[in-house]
């Protein structure tokens, strides 16, 4: 039986990359990912993880750590938030195109200036096109089940490609929540041991990272895009056989009240928690609103999602991130692009909110929700709107 | 080499052929290319040792040629050829 424990989410992510028997970690501590980090390096101090604990000068470095000891096969592990993700920005595009099976959790984090250390999602909106597969965890017991099952669907000889693991700064690295953590035998069932198929190894020299002149890189990237977009069979083999064996199950879009709802709001991370009590409420007073969560964000699950919301009159989308001068935020702007096509679909409404560590609560979702109505019956005079801005 | 499909590609673009980049012909970058009077060649082999290629080849005679697959024509070889039989030459005029 897996035990009961309270535990901060920070530390439901070392916990599951201890249980994964992870060989290396290269990490520089920025705040809010810091515990995590820290708590790894004190199980390698300790002797309870068998692993080489790296410490860098920066998270560009860390990154660069990770590629190397990624190259000859040792399963791999960093952590970053917020300038560190930005500042590792050039070296993750490394990781995935020498399809390295790198696991990465991010306490996303605003970006600078003005400095904040707070949650939002700017972070890892700036990396969206960087080639890793990112999943967003809703609570600590989801991240450290979604660690765990990212160096699964990582390593994967059909996938080959690093993971991301987003879990909200604060909202979840800092709380300390109810977990059931996992058993070490049930970890060792899930995961096999990790098999590069093309190591740096002396016994049989290979080049990686070579140059890629203009006769060969437009290959190059279709072979990678493919290869991406053929993740999506071991992605939901790996949530299958984690229901198997933890009874616990994930899905590319999950939801909540959704299937006779006119009206969805759409959220990723930890927000969906809030939204879900507003949706309570809301149903309560009659009103037929339901929410829809991401929880695969790249590879995008377009079929899952057209399939969700295709009978909604209106999609509420809550973006964490501004795209200055865009179409909206990032999400409510890929939403709409998948739904573009549609035959049915439904209005997408986008809204911002919940920026820098600013709280957004069930009444902002109430609100939310009333005024993506409005908008959708009467039009808007912007490309989107933000919400709970002082006037 | 620029044959390959998408579907050649090892994963990551990983090479598994050690020694592959010779059969990448850095020559096509060359505006100005080489040309020598062999008369007045002393074969002192001050081109071959200055060459930061490895452009230049030597035949059974000792007489120093070039490679044209390779040498990037940057004119080192001209500029340091002390009988000064080294010529160099925009590729158009050939």
């Amino acid at each position: 039986m897996a035990k009961k424990v309270g535990m901060e989410g920070s530390l439901a992510v070392s916990e599951a990359v201890k249980l994964a028997n992870t060989d290396v970690v290269a990490a520089y501590p920025i705040t809010p990912q810091t515990h995590i980090v820290e708590s790894l390096a004190e199980m390698v101090a300790n002797g309870d993880l068998d692993a080489e604990y790296i410490p860098v000068e920066s998270e560009h470095s860390a990154m660069s750590a990770c590629l190397g000891s990624s190259a000859v096969g040792a399963r791999t592990f960093t952590a970053t938030a917020g300038q560190g993700l930005e500042l590792m920005h050039e070296v993750l595009y490394v990781a995935s195109s020498m399809r390295l099976p790198i696991v990465m959790a991010v306490a996303n984090r605003a970006l600078s200036s003005p400095l904040s250390v707070w949650g939002d999602h700017s972070d890892v909106m700036a990396v969206r096109d960087c080639g890793w597969i990112q999943v967003f965890a809703e609570n600590a017991q989801e991240a450290h089940d979604l660690v765990l099952w990212a160096f699964r669907v990582g390593e994967d000889t059909n996938v080959l490609f690093p993971v991301m693991v987003n879990i909200d700064g604060f909202n979840l690295s800092h709380v300390t929540e109810p977990l059931l953590l996992m058993e070490q035998a049930d970890v060792d069932k899930y995961l096999p041991v990790n098999k590069y198929p093309l190591p740096l190894h002396p016994d049989k020299p290979v080049t990686m990272g070579a140059f890629g002149p203009p006769f060969i890189y437009t290959e190059a990237k279709k072979a990678q895009e493919v290869a991406f977009q053929n993740t999506k069979e071991t992605i939901l083999k790996g949530w299958d056989e984690f229901e198997k064996v933890f009874g616990r199950r994930y899905s590319p879009i999950e939801t909540y009240q959704a299937d006779d709802a006119e009206t969805l709001l759409l959220t990723m991370g930890s927000l969906s928690e809030t939204a879900s009590l507003a949706v309570d409420n809301m149903r309560e007073q009659g009103k037929k609103v339901g929410l829809v969560k991401i929880r695969l964000w790249r590879p995008f699950p377009f079929e899952e999602f057209r399939k969700t919301v295709k009978n909604a009159n209106v999609l509420v989308v809550l973006d964490r991130c501004l795209s200055f001068g865009g179409p909206g935020g990032p999400v409510a702007s890929e939403v709409r692009s998948a739904l573009y096509d549609q035959a049915n679909r439904p209005k997408v409404v986008s809204l911002i909110g919940g920026l820098g560590g600013r709280d957004v609560t069930p009444q902002n979702f109430e609100y939310m929700v009333d005024r993506g109505l409005e908008i959708a019956e009467k039009g808007s005079d912007s490309e989107y709107e933000m919400i709970g801005v002082r006037k | 080499m620029a044959d390959l499909t998408w579907k050649d590609m090892e994963i990551g673009n990983i090479i598994t052929t050690p020694g592959s980049a010779r059969a990448y012909r850095t020559g096509d970058w060359r505006s100005d290319k080489p040309i020598k009077d062999y008369e007045t060649c002393i074969k002192c082999g001050m081109c071959w040792l200055y060459c930061p290629e490895a452009a230049i080849t030597i035949d059974d005679d000792g007489m120093y040629g070039f490679d044209l697959f390779y040498c990037k024509g940057c004119g080192i070889c001209a500029e340091e050829c002390p009988k000064k039989c080294i010529t160099m030459i925009e590729e158009e005029e050939v």
